[in-house]
């Protein structure tokens, strides 16, 4: 079996952060990981290839981004992906979910895997979108929001958990090729070794602009869904009271409210 | 509907149809007038018809139901038959909730219509053409939207920002809109199950002690069950404690977890996720500790203070003595 996953290196915006005027972001307060529910999408990868059904299968770990976002490649080589796709143009800066997932579609295509796993947000953007949005450019049956799964391999199906809201799941089973969202704690995912880590630099990771996947600018424009007129700080409203002192003042303030609204 | 004008998805689950539905019609009147006035409501599901009377809230033009072969939603069909109704009433602005329903389909069909498209927005409105505001950064920061270019434009809306307008009563035109969805189905059901059973009942607590990645450790939990205890409180949880195996899935709080409307909801080391929001945004009393002076918790509690969980807590069992 041929397995893609689909990594993004995320943002996260430290204490101190300040927008810059145009309403972007100062680039020295933000910090760069592995997206939280990639962590988990990939484990599901791996314990698939692992599991016997999926056995000598292979792994492919694509991401569309920057330099940087080889970070997020190369983690997924240490924890075991077998190679790694990074698809990047200048003009996919501050690109939407449509516009990525037109590009992650054309890398797809040419990997034709049986199984294709997205995380079910990233914790930047947090639209939800791409996979759902990929799985419509490649005409793919899909499950968003998965909890569970099991594969049986005579009938090439899957019966996975389709977490719905509040606490409850819906069971369904899906044909293969798909692709799955997938959902935290799902599974446990595995640290990478030392050994791996310095490994994952062997394995083969490529580097392709939009024209090596038969794309070009003016394509991936066309797909973009929105556009961002600026980044503003919320408004707090009311805002919360601020409880301010020491710690044992503020424990005094927080048992005086509590007993409060208790009593009241 | 002619051309132009607002459709509304309307979602429906276990033959019940949910509240979002009828916030999105109140969403509707913020756009409307800038469309063209109409505001129409499709509702897909094996017997649509049993929901048109009540999606026709005021305001509501006109009522479409579209005839679902498969009894409980599919992903699949969902999205051929919204592609269908887009394709014929061709409105300007379509709006669904941004629920685990819409996750599985509504991107795809922005995708291949290509739609003007954005996700989980907090508020929409009309300035030459469809404007929305969504978080950016896990809502640390706004982002205002535009779609130029774009003569359809589908917004997923984060249920709970606007109220549900009244339901209807049948004043609104209902008509059937055929949309072929034989063999459209790709998934099979099996069936419905409820993971949130368990030791406690925390929707019943008056007072809610929550901790969340900000404990660190598992180690770290008899602490916080001491405390909760001492102070009279419940134990509940943000979603990474249950994901890590650390605490039961009954214990958490937000949109996958359990609704909670206590007294007093104290806290302590969670950022304050939509996901988690949705859960508690409605307790009468919100007191909030974290770090981090920026996170969106702070948005929604009437308390709050930029410390270290630890600490509080240690002068919390010291103060209850
Ligand atoms: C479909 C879907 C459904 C979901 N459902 C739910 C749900 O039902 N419930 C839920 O909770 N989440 C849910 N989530 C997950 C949600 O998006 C967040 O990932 C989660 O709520 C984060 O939990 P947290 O705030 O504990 O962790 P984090 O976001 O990691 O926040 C930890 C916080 O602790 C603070 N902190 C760290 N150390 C300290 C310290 N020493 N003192 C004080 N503060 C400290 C940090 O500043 C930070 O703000 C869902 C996600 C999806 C996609």
């Amino acid at each position: 079996m041929k397995f893609v996953v689909c990594v993004k290196q995320v943002a996260s915006l430290d204490e101190e952060f300040e927008l810059l005027e145009g309403g972007g972001v100062d680039s020295d307060f933000v910090e760069w990981e592995l997206n939280e529910w990639d962590t988990f999408s990939l484990e599901a990868a791996l314990a698939l290839r692992e599991s016997g059904e999926g056995e000598g299968g292979e792994v492919v770990a694509v991401t569309v981004g920057e330099q940087e976002a080889e970070e997020a490649l190369l983690a997924c080589l240490a924890r075991g992906a077998d190679r790694a796709v990074r698809v990047w143009d200048e003009s996919l800066q501050g690109a939407d979910p449509l516009a990525v997932a037109r590009v992650l579609a054309a890398v797809v295509e040419r990997e034709s895997p049986d199984l294709v796993f997205c995380g079910v947000q990233s914790s930047d953007a947090v639209t939800g979108s791409t996979g759902t949005a990929l799985a419509g450019y490649l005409d793919m049956a899909r499950v968003a929001v998965v909890t569970a799964l099991s594969y049986d391999a005579p009938s090439s199906t899957l019966t996975v958990d389709r977490e719905l809201e509040s606490g409850l799941v819906e069971v369904v089973r899906i044909g293969l090729p798909a692709l799955l969202t997938i959902q935290t704690g799902i599974n446990e995912p595995r640290y990478a070794t030392l050994r791996a880590i310095k490994q994952a630099r062997e394995k083969p990771l490529v580097t392709y602009g939009l024209e090596d996947v038969g794309l070009d600018a003016g394509a991936v424009g066309v797909a973009a869904g929105a556009h961002t007129i600026e980044l503003q700080t919320p408004e707090r409203g009311a805002g919360a009271q601020l409880l301010d002192g020491s710690p044992a003042e503020v424990a005094a303030r927080i048992v005086e409210i509590v007993q409060e609204r208790m009593s009241g | 509907m002619s051309d132009g004008g607002v459709l509304i998805l309307a979602e429906a689950r276990q033959g019940e149809l949910r509240e979002v539905s009828l916030e999105l019609v109140s969403a509707a009147r913020e756009v409307a007038a800038g469309v063209g006035g109409r505001v129409a409501v499709a509702v897909i599901d094996q017997q649509a018809e049993r929901f048109a009377n009540a999606v026709g809230a005021d305001g509501v033009s006109e009522v479409l139901t579209v005839t679902s072969p498969t009894e409980h939603f599919e992903a699949h069909v969902w999205q051929r038959a919204l592609e269908g109704l887009i394709e014929r009433e061709r409105p300007a602005i379509v709006l669904a909730g941004h629920t685990i329903d819409s996750l599985g389909f509504v991107p795809a069909v922005a995708a291949r219509l290509g739609l003007g498209f954005a996700a989980d927005v907090t508020a929409v409105w009309w300035a030459q053409g469809p404007r929305a505001r969504r978080g950016a950064y896990g809502d640390k920061l706004h982002a205002e939207l535009d779609f130029p270019g774009k003569s359809c434009t589908l917004l997923t809306v984060r249920p709970g920002i606007f109220a549900a307008a009244p339901a209807g009563s049948g004043a609104a035109a209902a008509r059937a809109v055929e949309i072929d969805l034989d063999g459209t189905a790709r998934t099979e059901h099996v069936e419905f199950r409820d993971v949130a059973i368990g030791d406690v009942d925390i929707t019943k607590a008056e007072f809610l002690l929550s901790i969340g990645r900000g404990i660190e450790d598992k180690d770290n939990i008899p602490r916080f069950e001491h405390l909760a205890e001492r102070f009279g409180a419940t134990l509940s949880v943000s979603r990474p404690l249950v994901d890590a195996g650390w605490m039961p899935n009954a214990r958490q709080v937000g949109q996958s977890g359990k609704t909670v409307k206590p007294r007093v909801y104290l806290a302590l080391g969670i950022s304050g996720a939509v996901q988690h929001l949705a859960g508690m945004r409605s307790a009468d009393t919100i007191i909030a500790v974290n770090t981090d002076p920026e996170a969106p918790i702070f948005g929604v509690a009437h308390f709050g203070a930029v410390a270290d969980l630890f600490e509080v807590a240690d002068e919390l069992e010291r103060a209850l003595g």
